[in-house]
């Protein structure tokens, strides 16, 4: 049985970590409103964004003679980015995330395209998916750190650029990313999209026909050139903001939880303190009573 | 009839409001925008973004993006977009000086252009401050 003093010191520890989880969860609550913000204000440069290249993308035809970017080629290497978190302790966020990465790669890698199997490299942002892909074998390409509390769209363009030349270039035939999409404060989810080759937009037929009326400047074409990689860089930055959020939201859960455990084992502690104490006064009354007998008789 | 202008950066919804007349850095030069303007797409230099409304004018430093000139409003989207009055002019002239120091010791034709794209925002920046401040 343990002594008073090992549970009063058990107890101690205890609320020193459900100090340190509350103070946790006050942090990644206050980031994660932060974060929320900037998915709200990022979203009107990325509606009009893609407002724009619908109508640009209704004035030049959108295909691989106008810009490469574009290209459906047949798929022998792809890329997938993953972006993840640098640090844990936000629950099963980064786990979930790359254990969808690593079904979606043994998926991609059986699906063969003619004799040759599809070859996949990781791009990875943040640390825990590095270290899960590695651990699995998954070959990487190439890794950044995770972007800080408050990305910027500059932090992401490297990304960008190195994506784009590498597809460019051939040596990846398509572009994936791996992210958590923020579904609410409780729920986050896995999410893989293809960025490269850039998905044709939906068009209206109402677009189509008020673009005559469009003056571009020099040309559609020379619009749509400098476009295109605009939309990927704001994919990848849509990527890793829903990410941060996720990461924020998941951290204040998983430190709520702790810091509940924590306390439901502090009220157990207390009480076999407590069970202890009274056990150890009575047994101290009944040897002094019976010291008190064995004298006076 | 009034402008609607919004400027927009990835980051953030930098401006939004009617105005009477918006002047943009356009890639081959200055492009005055006025109510009634033919619908346009262009891409954006780097540069000064003037709005007018009524007496007073407004500044914005702009680098990188697009235009588009809807006919129920303008929209700019830019890459970098900051207010003339968020600009430090003491950090953008200490910018402009790294970036020319930097300009001295690159090689790489890829860094020449990636330097040479920040000497000249950290330039306009500095001209916009320095204009600030002579308009008092």
């Amino acid at each position: 049985m343990p002594s008073l003093k090992d549970i009063r010191g058990r107890i101690g520890s205890v609320r020193n970590i459900a100090q340190i989880t509350r103070a946790m969860e006050m942090v990644a609550a206050s980031r994660m409103k932060r974060a929320q913000e900037a998915i709200l204000a990022a979203r009107p440069y990325a509606d009009e964004l893609e407002a724009t290249l619908e109508r640009v993308a209704g004035a030049a035809n959108l295909d691989e003679d106008v810009d490469p970017l574009l290209a459906n080629r047949p798929v022998r290497r792809a890329a997938i980015i993953v972006i993840t978190t640098d640090r844990g302790l936000a629950g099963s966020l980064n786990a979930n995330a790359t254990r969808s990465v690593l079904r979606w790669v043994a998926d991609r890698a059986a699906s063969r395209n003619g004799d040759a199997q599809v070859e996949i490299e990781a791009i990875t942002v943040g640390r825990k998916g590095r270290d899960a892909l590695r651990r699995a074998g998954v070959p990487i390409a190439a890794h950044f750190p995770q972007l800080g509390d408050r990305p910027s769209f500059s932090d992401v363009t490297p990304i960008a650029r190195l994506v784009t030349e590498d597809f460019l270039s051939e040596k990846y035939d398509e572009i994936d990313i791996a992210y958590s999409t923020f579904v609410s404060t409780l729920a986050q989810k896995p999410e893989i999209d293809t960025i490269l080759p850039i998905q044709r937009p939906e068009m209206a037929e109402e677009t189509e026909r008020t673009n005559d009326e469009y003056l571009f400047e020099p040309s559609p074409g020379a619009v749509l050139r400098r476009l295109l990689p605009h939309y990927v860089a704001i994919g990848i930055y849509r990527a890793v903001l829903e990410n941060q959020a996720s990461e924020q939201s998941a951290r204040m859960i998983a430190m709520r939880n702790s810091t509940d455990n924590a306390n439901e084992l502090i009220d157990d502690l207390t009480l076999v303190y407590n069970k202890t104490r009274q056990a150890t006064i009575t047994r101290e009354m009944i040897e002094i009573a019976s010291g008190a007998e064995a004298l006076g008789g | 009839m009034p402008l609607q202008l919004e400027v927009v950066s990835p980051e953030r919804r930098v401006f939004t409001d009617e105005v009477d007349m918006v002047v943009v850095p356009g890639r081959n030069g200055q492009l005055g925008i006025l109510p009634h303007h033919t619908p346009l797409i262009s891409s954006l230099g780097v540069g000064e973004l003037r709005i007018k409304k009524g007496d007073t004018e407004q500044s914005l430093l702009i680098s990188g993006g697009f235009v588009e000139v809807r006919p129920d409003k303008v929209i700019v989207m830019a890459d970098l977009a900051e207010h003339s009055d968020e600009i430090d002019e003491a950090r953008a002239v200490e910018a402009r000086r790294q970036a020319e120091a930097e300009l001295q010791q690159t090689k790489d034709p890829v860094d020449i252009a990636r330097v040479r794209a920040s000497l000249q925002t950290a330039l306009m920046r500095e001209r916009i401050a320095t204009r600030r401040r002579s308009r008092g």
